[in-house]
């Protein structure tokens, strides 16, 4: 059952990040995003990692591509037109994560630590948002302050950018 | 029963698709998705090693789900401070195809 339940929400969020690269559509491939990421939150909670598997939907279903949406909407972007594609670059990408994939699973595969099946949590009810409010604030309290100064400097910088200039 | 090699071959394939939109497309915008497609398998992979290392006393490691919620808020941030770029690029230029982004071309 969980092995039925990984495999199907692996292969969804796979197939529709196969359509995010490959669809001419800009709004396609942005919908197929969504839908990756949603189907990545999944996979998140066959890990048990509940709180990772909602903040994933929160704030990249639910915010990161609404922001691409509306970027999309205000450039009005059309679909692709099919210029001309040289060969030897599909060739070099071909090739680049072909040797990807190859290094991964071989590495994958000498590992004999990797094989073993998923350990019994001690207490399975245990709640895991107290687990990560517990390590952030404890032991990572001051990245978790940086972090809060990131995101206003983001704020501010977006800010800047998005300015019109001063004719 | 999925092991972690099952998880960490999915997170590889993402991120190879990832790495795909970013070398193969020519639309800025697809290129920055194929970004957070990278970004998306390697937090897949810091899960995945979380759940499957406990510790002693039989819980998770949260060290790799507090790295991820760290990851997704900088991804957020890039992402609003990237597509600010592109609109003023776009103002700019007009255009989102990379291939006339070519003034700093040697």
């Amino acid at each position: 059952m969980q092995l039925a339940l990984f495999w199907t929400f692996s292969i969804l969020m796979l197939v529709f990040a196969l359509g995010v690269v490959f669809l001419r559509n800009p709004v396609s491939c942005a919908m197929s995003l969504v839908m990756t990421f949603v189907a990545l939150a999944a996979v998140f909670v066959t890990l048990d990692a509940f709180f990772i598997a909602v903040v994933q939907v929160l704030v990249y279903a639910g915010a990161v591509m609404v922001l691409f949406l509306f970027i999309i909407m205000l450039l009005d972007l059309r679909s692709e037109k099919q210029r001309k594609v040289r060969p030897s670059a599909w060739l070099g990408g071909g090739l680049v994560i072909g040797g990807f994939v190859a290094a991964i699973s071989q590495v994958v595969a000498a590992w004999p630590a990797l094989h073993q099946s998923k350990p019994e949590l001690a207490d399975p009810s245990f709640n895991d948002v107290s687990g990560v409010g517990f390590t952030l604030f404890l032991n990572y309290n001051l990245p978790f302050q940086i972090i809060g100064v990131l995101l206003l400097v983001a704020t501010v910088g977006v800010v800047l950018l998005s300015r019109k200039e001063l004719k | 029963m999925p092991t972690l090699a099952h998880y960490l071959i999915v997170s590889g394939l993402l991120f190879s698709l990832g790495l795909a939109g970013v070398l193969l497309r020519r639309n800025i915008l697809i290129i920055f998705m194929g970004l957070e497609l990278m970004l998306n398998a390697a937090n897949l992979s810091l899960v995945a090693f979380s759940r499957f290392n406990l510790l002693p006393n039989g819980l998770p490691n949260y060290n790799g789900q507090v790295f991820v919620f760290f990851i997704i808020t900088v991804a957020a941030a890039e992402v609003a401070v990237g597509l600010a770029i592109i609109v003023a690029l776009f103002r700019a230029k007009q255009t989102t195809h990379v291939e006339d982004l070519n003034t700093l071309k040697f």
